[in-house]
């Protein structure tokens, strides 16, 4: 096959764009594809510092380049979140990545700063280990933007990631869910801005994005998110997607463009009752904020090893 | 043969070449959407012709996924 663009040999075909690229013009499709997402939601103006949440895999890190690409002030943050070997070598890739590019990655570590980590806080507090860490993520990039003086925290969010939450709030119709699934999330009292300009773009051309642009990031996956309900959706969507190219874009792009705004109002009646945390001053509609309860629960637990969980 | 390379677990297989790109992932029963096939750290597209003695690696996109 021949690059769409310059005919010469295609290294990738994306189905959904019916193109087939070279490195070179991949290159091109992806940046273009984060500057569209960029501009049609609105997520930053030219010149605004960015905090990108970087885990060391794919995504991450091609948000950060793109981003830095594109002439953005990005800096990186890295939260050390205690899963074993996995955690070790996301931070290795991390690092790697900021110190062959000469760029600032700010590292907060759970255990060290809050006493405690993703296993033995979710077994504390008795959540699930992803709720425990997304708790534990949300909070600490809000802190770190908000302390740093960045206008927003980017994440690396994909089409697939934001097609396959759709897909399961629309399942069981999760109305309040629906109403927060936006690829920008506006800066309010205490919450910075967040933004996911990656969500013009699949998990296929990430991981091809970085290994065109040589970026050494982590394959493996977190072990403790292993076989959750939304790699199933993942697949079911790319399922679709095979003999439908271009079925999951549409699913979610159209939900944005047709639904989304059916279901603002709970988010919108939520913010109303917040008021801040006795213990740490974060915007929470309880006394003690959900993180600083999970700090209380967790630190000084006794340490528990990393463990894939049972799914039922 | 054509030295592939899966993840979750890692695993290598043998196949006979010549085989394009698109038949080995049909033939492990693989969407061509949830992986990647890298050769000599390069993408190998769909219609790219695998041939003896080339080492593949199958690599999945998807958070978690395996190959």
């Amino acid at each position: 096959v021949k690059c769409r663009v310059c005919r010469g040999p295609a290294v990738i075909d994306v189905r959904r764009h019916n193109a087939n690229f070279c490195g070179e013009h991949f290159i091109d499709h992806c940046r273009e594809q984060v500057r569209r997402a960029i501009d049609r939601f609105e997520m930053l103006s030219p010149g605004e510092r960015v905090l990108v949440a970087v885990s060391g895999g794919k995504d991450s890190l091609a948000l950060w380049d793109i981003l830095v690409d594109l002439g953005y002030e990005a800096d990186g943050l890295y939260l050390g979140l205690g899963i074993g070997e996995y955690s070790d070598a996301s931070g290795d890739h991390a690092r790697a990545f900021a110190a062959t590019r000469g760029l600032h990655l700010v590292e907060v570590d759970l255990r060290e700063d809050h006493g405690f980590d993703v296993p033995t806080g979710a077994k504390a507090a008795r959540r699930a280990p992803c709720s425990a860490c997304g708790l534990s993520k949300r909070h600490l990039f809000n802190t770190a933007a908000l302390d740093g003086g960045y206008a927003a925290v980017a994440t690396g969010h994909n089409l697939d990631d934001e097609a396959a939450v759709l897909f399961g709030n629309v399942l069981r119709w999760n109305t309040e869910y629906l109403g927060r699934q936006l690829p920008v999330l506006p800066e309010r009292d205490g919450f910075p801005r967040k933004v996911k300009p990656l969500v013009r773009l699949t998990e296929r051309e990430t991981a091809a994005y970085c290994v065109v642009r040589g970026i050494d990031y982590l394959v493996d996956e977190c072990p403790m998110a292993a076989g959750n309900r939304h790699l199933a959706y993942k697949e079911a969507l790319n399922d679709i997607d095979v003999s439908s190219p271009g079925a999951k874009a549409a699913f979610y792009f159209e939900f944005l463009d047709k639904a989304s705004h059916l279901f603002t109002s709970g988010t919108e009646a939520n913010q109303d009752g917040l008021g801040e945390c006795t213990s740490c001053g974060a915007p929470t509609t309880t006394e003690i904020c959900a993180f600083c309860r999970l700090v209380e629960r967790a630190a000084g637990a006794e340490p528990v090893p990393v463990r894939a969980p049972r799914r039922g | 043969v054509v030295q592939v390379t899966l993840r979750n677990p890692r695993r290598v297989l043998e196949v006979d070449g010549p085989m394009r790109v698109e038949a080995l992932l049909n033939r492990l029963e693989l969407n061509r959407e949830s992986v990647l096939v890298i050769r000599n750290d390069t993408l190998v597209p769909g219609d790219a012709v695998l041939d003896d003695a080339d080492e593949v690696e199958i690599r999945p996109v998807i958070s978690g996924g395996s190959a």
